[in-house]
């Protein structure tokens, strides 16, 4: 019986991770999926994301306690308001990085988000007050808390995460089979022939870059209250931004229950390479992340190569009017 | 501030051997290679290798010379490095990025590819040799000579500038006199054009990473003399390396040379007012003022 529990606790920690990123998945999958847009800074969201909603939901420290804890501010606020406010700062910032490269070929964007996710990333690690610099914060607050006996309480924050994948796949498959998710894919096709049909080329990519990073905030948020305690070295390039690729290729970019899948059946694989090196010799065991990463890296340039459509495919019919 | 400069020559001069394989990567065969910062760790590692375990295996003397940190073993390991690097290019080409140019995948596809090809060799080195700092010469004090106007310099940053110059000379001779030389230079221009004069494409592309691997190993290793050895050291060089690249035009070679020293020269003088850590933030924000008030770089038009 003991055991039992033991085994949920780790399926539900489990599909925790994979819930959020599923979140991640699907923002990229706007980006890239639907719009062509190759952003390899989500790093950066996630870090933004997750730094923004603590920030929102703690309580600056007082006393004893600001000798030690920097933080530019602490507005003491409900979960809600962090996931909110994460999305908007992504917002704000994608904005920003989408001025200077929307307009050129695509893999400036790409230079340009990589370069961005590592600023991130140094600017959180030295500006001691900012966010309390290389040592992060800690004690973010979990929502519905006292619901439960803390011992169970992740099973709570499981049905909050799978609620928020839940309300943002119906709002982009809503989206997406609007007329407006219809120009996208034209973008992403054929940029000429849709500047061709009167369609702002650059306000439409700028709107997906823009919408995907705000839903990569929310799952940098929801990471954020999940481990409740977050630092720089956390949002590295590999555990941030090159997982969540290989999970939306893997599942199938431009669909979203693709991305949704890949982004379990990797994190399966990921833990379940876990299993596999534990059984290498004690002398290797200290560089088993790095077999598993070489693993993750293998399987991404095989979908390429042989399944670039991933697990699903694309949905191809995306409006009831069109046979 | 003139020593920063003196400095941010000779890292600049690191990273123009990076951006210059790059920038005929991206000029020829089209894609943004994210791998090109992992090839020169590669470059770095395996000169590691060769100096610290092949070669005094093989009995070759481990002295420096004069009042240089390497000698014979590194002079070997350097060349046969850059070989060895040029070969892993080649690999990497035939096993990943031909496949997808014969499916006809787009850049991106490409450019994504090499970035999972970048952690696929990232992820070899950690295996291979952990994640923390190496040397060639560990523990040993290098001592710098104090040039006119009081610039302190070491004598193997000198011998790196001069082994810069050598390979651009070298590289400079190459495109401009031979022929092959010239037909990578019309590729470069116009794949198309290239093709219908009969020049062989696909040769080209072999010779494009052969000279780009071992450019960039060279340029691990020299990194690897100055600093040091670290498994990221690739990947913190290709924010620089990227900004150099556009910097001077992208297909450019020249331009990347003046982009790696423009950028290399910014990176070390901004830490007079920044901390060293924001160096590859300075490259970065470079790159991003040059997206917005002149995209095609600074050398824009052809190779020449």
């Amino acid at each position: 019986m003991e055991e039992l529990a033991r085994i949920s606790a780790y399926l539900v920690s489990l599909a925790i991770m994979a819930g959020i990123y599923s979140v991640f998945c699907l923002g990229l999958n706007i980006q890239w999926g639907y719009t062509g847009l190759f952003n390899i800074g989500i790093a950066g969201f996630f870090c933004i994301g997750a730094y923004t909603s603590a920030l929102i939901t703690t309580p600056k420290p007082t006393g004893v306690y600001a000798r030690y804890v920097h933080q530019l501010f602490g507005l003491d606020m409900p979960f809600i308001v962090g996931l909110i406010g994460a999305a908007i700062v992504c917002g704000i910032v994608a904005y920003l990085i989408g001025i200077p490269t929307l307009r050129l070929r695509e893999d400036y964007l790409a230079i340009a988000t990589l370069g961005i996710a590592e600023t991130i990333r140094l600017i959180f690690n030295n500006e001691q007050w900012l966010a309390n610099g290389p040592r992060g914060l800690m004690g973010l607050p979990q929502p519905l808390s006292w619901l439960v006996d803390p011992k169970h309480y992740n099973y709570v924050y499981l049905a909050i995460v799978l609620t928020v994948v839940l309300i943002i796949y119906l709002l982009i498959e809503r989206a997406i089979r609007s007329p407006w998710g219809r120009v996208l894919r034209a973008i992403r096709e054929d940029e000429i022939s849709a500047a061709m049909s009167g369609k702002d080329i650059f306000k439409f990519k700028m709107q997906a870059l823009v919408l995907g990073s705000m839903i990569m905030g929310i799952g940098g948020a929801l990471y954020a209250h999940y481990t409740r305690a977050i630092s720089p070295s956390v949002f590295t390039p590999l555990y941030g931004t090159f997982i969540i690729w290989v999970m939306l290729m893997a599942g199938g970019s431009g669909n979203n229950k693709g991305a949704i899948l890949g982004a379990f059946v990797v994190w399966g694989i990921w833990i379940g390479t876990k299993f596999m090196t534990d059984m290498l010799p004690y002398t290797l065991k200290a560089r088993a992340p790095y077999i598993r990463f070489l693993f993750i890296g293998i399987l991404l340039e095989i979908i390429l190569i042989y399944r670039p459509q991933g697990l699903l495919g694309e949905e191809k019919r995306v409006s009831k009017l069109v046979e | 501030m003139l020593e920063l400069i003196v400095y941010g020559v000779v890292f600049g001069s690191i990273i123009s051997l990076g951006a210059i394989g790059l920038t005929l990567v991206f000029g020829i065969i089209r894609f943004a290679n994210f791998a090109h910062g992992d090839l020169m760790t590669a470059g770095a590692y395996v000169a590691l290798f060769l100096v610290t375990g092949l070669l005094g295996w093989l009995g070759v003397p481990d002295t420096n010379f004069g009042p240089l940190s390497f000698g014979w073993r590194m002079l070997i390991a350097f060349p046969v490095s850059m070989a060895a690097v040029g070969g892993l290019a080649i690999a990497m080409d035939r096993i990943l990025f031909s496949k997808l140019r014969a499916k006809k995948s787009s850049a991106v596809i490409l450019a994504m590819s090499s970035l999972g090809a970048a952690f696929i060799v990232r992820m070899i080195i950690l295996i291979l040799w952990g994640a923390d700092s190496l040397f060639y010469r560990p523990g040993m004090l290098r001592h710098a000579v104090e040039l006119p106007l009081g610039i302190k310099i070491r004598p193997d940053q000198i011998l790196i500038l001069a082994i810069v110059v050598l390979l651009v000379g070298t590289l400079h001779f190459f495109l401009q006199k031979t022929k092959m030389g010239k037909a990578m230079r019309a590729t470069a221009d116009n794949m198309e054009l290239a093709l219908v004069s009969g020049i062989n494409t696909e040769k080209i592309i072999t010779l494009t990473w052969l000279i780009g691997g071992a450019l960039g190993a060279a340029g691990g290793i020299l990194y690897g003399i100055d600093v040091q050895l670290h498994p990221y050291m690739g990947w913190n060089f290709l924010i620089p390396l990227f900004a150099a690249t556009i910097l001077g035009t992208i297909g450019n070679v020249y331009g990347a040379l003046w982009g790696g020293l423009i950028i290399g020269v910014a990176q070390q003088v901004s830490t007079a007012f920044l901390l060293p850590t924001y160096k590859p933030a300075v490259a970065f924000m470079l790159m991003i003022v040059i997206l917005l008030i002149k995209p095609k770089g600074l050398f824009g038009g052809s190779s020449d």
